[in-house]
């Protein structure tokens, strides 16, 4: 297959999963109200009391992660529910599915993200950010990070028994160094330190998508298949 | 046209521990048919699925040569159509939005005047932008020959070719069965007998070690 037909492929399947998701809201219903729910608790829960803005950093990506996990997993689980895994197979190279869902699932997630941290922002007033290019940076990377390692897992609990609580019970350990380095990247952010100082957890970023994305290579052919 | 083979070697399965079946052979050649019988989980679906490529066999393997090359497995999809009642088209979508999704996936150059004579075929056309999650069950089996054969596939897998068809609707899948032994390899899992009566030979799982014989 050409690099162009694969790349035309994988972004028909985007698109299918767009116009999917706008159309049923899988996904997208269960991210919001999640983090709708979380922030009202959070500003509840810490009233008037000082929190520091480099715990608050920690809190935006537990916001994230549970956000994450109670919505990303639906790109397969709803295949596999709904029984079109099958329709799928016949029509399309494993890999080009496996693109097109993380491109989806990339999406989803940077536009939920987009709005978690701009109400976070505005409603926690403790977290104030100093450098905005390390912020950025971290929260593309971070997301992109989440969106290949989330879609690879999906795949794999969409063929178990108890999708629901398997999913962030196998996604937390894949993740921890991931979000040990976003909140550690946020918390920079918030220092306003120098770009420099925070150039080694983005390499260290980098290379876990690299790693995660390599691995998904490897692997989807096998989970898609059986 | 093209030249098509299947050859079958020593295909066992195994869920888990439990025997499937074991030890298929056979050979189907560009023209043939055959029926693949058996009760009810002696593995007809299972085997079907592993000729189209879509699952693992445990043992032994399946090559499909057109013109004489071998197609890989990633490559398989490309050259096979499949109904069977557990296929399921996507209802947030209406039948035209599914045939062109796959037409468009699939990469074929079908134009919409073809498609449409599909969809006149298998009688959807009134219906066609219509959600998929509104069709009867019947309606819903009839899109998915369209699904099948947009890409006129050299080899057709059908499994319970009628099930929830009306009369005109099995005299079209009969019709479509017929057409697709000039033009490749059809493959039926099936126990009834009309449909069987359409495959040049029959595969009986029942059988201790299951054989292709002519009917």
């Amino acid at each position: 297959m050409k690099l162009t037909t694969f790349g035309l492929t994988s972004f028909v399947l985007f698109t299918k999963e767009y116009r999917s998701e706008i159309r049923t809201r899988y996904a997208l219903n269960a991210l919001l109200m999640f983090v709708v729910t979380t922030l009202s608790m959070i500003l509840f829960s810490i009233a008037r009391e000082n929190v520091s803005p480099e715990v608050l950093a920690g809190v935006l990506w537990v916001i994230i992660f549970f956000s994450t996990m109670s919505g990303l997993a639906r790109t397969f689980v709803s295949e596999e529910e709904r029984g079109t895994v099958l329709t799928l197979q016949l029509i399309a190279r494993p890999l080009t599915i496996y693109i097109g869902k993380l491109f989806f699932n990339f999406l989803l997630l940077a536009s939920i993200n987009v709005v978690t941290v701009a109400l976070y922002l505005v409603l926690i007033t403790n977290f104030s950010v100093q450098s905005y290019s390390i912020f950025a940076l971290t929260l593309i990377l971070g997301t992109l990070g989440l969106a290949a390692a989330t879609t690879i897992l999906a795949a794999i609990i969409a063929k178990a028994h108890s999708k629901g609580t398997l999913f962030p019970v196998i996604c937390f350990p894949i993740l921890l160094p991931l979000l040990i380095t976003v909140i550690a990247a946020t918390q920079k952010a918030v220092e306003g330190v120098p770009f420099e100082e925070a150039s080694g957890l983005f390499r260290a970023l980098i290379a876990y998508i690299i790693v995660i994305g390599a691995v998904s290579y490897i692997l989807f052919d096998y989970i898609w298949k059986d | 046209m093209s030249i098509v083979n299947l050859i079958a070697s020593d295909l066992t399965k195994f869920f888990n521990r439990r025997k499937i079946f074991s030890d298929i052979s056979f050979t189907l050649h560009y023209g043939s048919s055959v029926a693949i019988t058996g009760r009810n989980g002696s593995g007809k679906s299972t085997l079907l699925k592993i000729l189209a490529g879509v699952l693992s066999s445990t043992k032994g393997e399946v090559d499909i040569q057109i013109d004489g090359k071998d197609i890989d497995l990633e490559h398989r999809h490309q050259i096979v159509g499949f109904v069977s009642p557990y296929l399921q088209m996507y209802d947030e979508f209406t039948g035209w939005e599914n045939l062109d999704l796959f037409r468009r996936v699939r990469g074929v150059d079908v134009r919409d005047e073809l498609l449409l004579d599909l969809i006149r075929r298998v009688n959807l056309f009134d219906r066609r932008n219509d959600f998929v999650r509104t069709y009867s069950s019947g309606m819903k089996q009839r899109l998915k020959y369209a699904f099948a054969l947009l890409h006129r596939p050299p080899i057709l897998f059908l499994d319970e070719p009628s099930a929830n068809l009306d009369n005109e609707g099995i005299a079209t899948v009969y019709d479509m069965m017929e057409e697709q032994k000039q033009k490749g390899i059809l493959v039926v899992a099936t126990n009834v007998a009309a449909e069987q009566s359409h495959c040049e030979f029959v595969l009986d799982l029942n059988s201790g070690s299951p054989i292709m014989v002519g009917q």
